[in-house]
């Protein structure tokens, strides 16, 4: 049993369900300047799967996202994505073979309108939702496209960072917190979007420090503490763990 | 005769109008600056040198291969942008990570290896630019005879800056470039290729500024050193209006001609340095400039 708290976190083998992996991280060590921020990560995620990341405030979640991309300053291991090696290509190398990002803090630009916001990640090589179906499942943002990007709500902003990757017709997206100071109403509605979007085979990888709204979507869960991933299990096994996931996410 | 405060009416719409030719230049020079700036956050000291290499290549198209002025309005600027485009890929693009100042002193730099190499190829003398023929005259408005070529420097510099305003507001390039100037490293991530941006946008400005040059050719003299003479102005420019601010600029530029052209004639003396009165001012109370965005 894993003790927390005095030792250093270490990774775990753990059971994975079988199965070609679309995006595979193999310990992945990434660093900021001098400070070295995830210590060999190690996580699969399967086509159609939806994935989360579990962990307190700097356990490494966002940095994990951000190596998985290419957006740290220095980078080991292997990321590999749709049998592509991402750690060979130029930062903008991912998005165009499929892999699409909504950042924390959502990346809405003040400088652009909600349409421009939208149409802006150029598109992939094929599929994609049409501007139609994209105001079908956000109706808000078919009401404010003249607006500035940042005079939506908070929901409204993470709602375009959503459907602006999805009008590229990314085979995965990586999700950095979508419910971060969202009402839970507006949390639910993302939600159900994001069950949506996995009805139609998307692949997604999650970092959520609500627990509850990551319940509601995930598949499967990675547990990460200090820069490793220290557990991993599947979404039928969460309440034999209900105990465990509070002494580590602290909830 | 009419007079407004004591001013002859006709010297003072005189004097306005010879602002607005000046300011011609400071806003299509300024606007080059500012869109540098904004996405390369690097402060083109060389934008005087690519003016006046503008002129030259026109003078040189002219006298060494008959090529005229409205083929020298096209082939000038390209000449320079792709001129830029080496200077950015093989000097400027490796100094992006560091301090803005290296960017700064890089191309301090080169603009005065540029001037140095002309003036001793072609001493500090101007060279004489003609007039194109289409362009040749002048035209009696009453209140004073303007040479139809400054008229149409007036309307070629008003065109230039909404055509490159239309292109930062309302085109796909513009999005990216407006985006990019926010938060480059997101927009490479979307997939766009930023270097290449970087790259086409140094480009830009430098293109532009060739452009103005070759609207100065035949209105100055092509000389090494003309760039040099305007662009501390056109700095002053910059800053008033907002360093990064597209509108900003091309505003600033032609409302800081008219007060100089209005200086000329309320206070002659003054003439030469009301620009920089106004920048100290505005660097007092506003330090974003007048149209920047302050933080």
């Amino acid at each position: 049993m894993l003790e927390l708290g005095t030792h250093e976190p270490v990774p775990v083998a753990v059971d994975e369900p079988a199965g070609p992996a679309l995006l595979e991280v193999k310990g992945l060590h990434a660093w900021y300047g001098e400070s070295h921020v995830l210590h060999g990560v190690d996580l699969r995620v399967r086509e159609g799967e939806t994935v989360c990341l579990l962990g307190r405030n700097g356990a490494g979640k966002t940095t994990t996202l951000r190596a998985i991309l290419g957006i740290v300053g220095r980078r080991q291991g292997g990321v590999s994505f749709d049998g592509r090696d991402l750690t060979r290509m130029p930062l903008h190398g991912p998005a165009r073979v499929g892999l699409g990002y909504v950042p924390e803090h959502r990346g809405i630009f003040a400088g652009l309108t909600v349409a421009e916001n939208l149409m802006l990640p150029p598109k992939g090589a094929e599929g994609g939702m049409s501007v139609d179906e994209i105001h079908a499942l956000f109706p808000n943002l078919k009401e404010r496209r003249t607006s500035p990007g940042t005079k939506l709500s908070g929901g409204e902003q993470q709602m375009l960072a959503i459907a602006r990757i999805l009008r590229t017709g990314p085979k995965m997206i990586l999700l950095d917190e979508p419910t971060e100071g969202l009402a839970p109403v507006i949390v639910q509605r993302i939600a159900a979007a994001l069950r949506q979007l996995k009805a139609r085979g998307l692949t997604v990888l999650v970092v959520e420090q609500n627990f509850r709204f990551a319940r509601n979507i995930a598949d499967r869960f990675y547990v990460m503490e200090g820069g490793v991933v220290v557990d991993a299990f599947g979404a039928q096994e969460v309440e034999g763990r209900l105990d465990r996931l509070h002494e580590l996410l602290g909830v | 005769m009419t007079t407004v405060f004591g001013v002859p009416l006709q010297a003072l719409l005189g004097q306005v109008l010879l602002g607005l030719i000046n300011g011609s230049f400071y806003a299509m020079l300024s606007l080059g600056l500012a869109v540098i700036f904004g996405l390369l956050r690097v402060i083109n000291f060389a934008h005087g040198a690519q003016y006046m290499l503008g002129a030259f290549v026109a003078w040189f198209l002219l006298e060494q291969l008959g090529i005229g002025y409205w083929w020298a309005l096209l082939i000038a600027p390209l000449v320079v942008a792709a001129l830029a485009v080496v200077i950015e890929r093989a000097a400027l693009s490796k100094l992006y990570g560091l301090d803005p100042l290296y960017g700064l002193l890089f191309t301090f730099g080169l603009a005065l290896v540029i001037e140095g190499l002309f003036r001793w190829q072609f001493g500090a003398a101007g060279q004489p630019y003609a007039t194109p023929d289409e362009l040749v005259g002048a035209k009696n408005l009453g209140f004073m005879v303007l040479p139809i070529y400054r008229g149409f420097v007036v309307v070629a510099s008003l065109a230039i800056c909404l055509a490159v305003w239309l292109l930062i507001e309302r085109t796909k390039f513009g999005a990216y470039l407006r985006a990019a100037t926010e938060d480059r490293t997101l927009v490479q991530v979307f997939g766009v290729n930023v270097p290449r941006l970087l790259t086409l946008t140094y480009a830009l400005g430098a293109g532009l500024a060739a452009l103005a040059g070759v609207l100065a050719a035949p209105v100055y003299q092509v000389s090494p050193l003309m760039g040099s003479n305007l662009i501390i102005i056109v700095f002053a420019v910059v800053v008033v209006g907002g360093m990064g601010s597209i509108g900003g600029a091309i505003l600033t530029g032609y409302a800081l001609g008219v007060l100089e052209g209005l200086t000329k004639v309320f206070y002659p003396p003054a003439s030469s340095i009301v620009i920089f009165v106004v920048m100290a001012v505005v660097l007092l109370v506003r330090p974003a400039g007048l149209f920047g965005r302050e933080g």
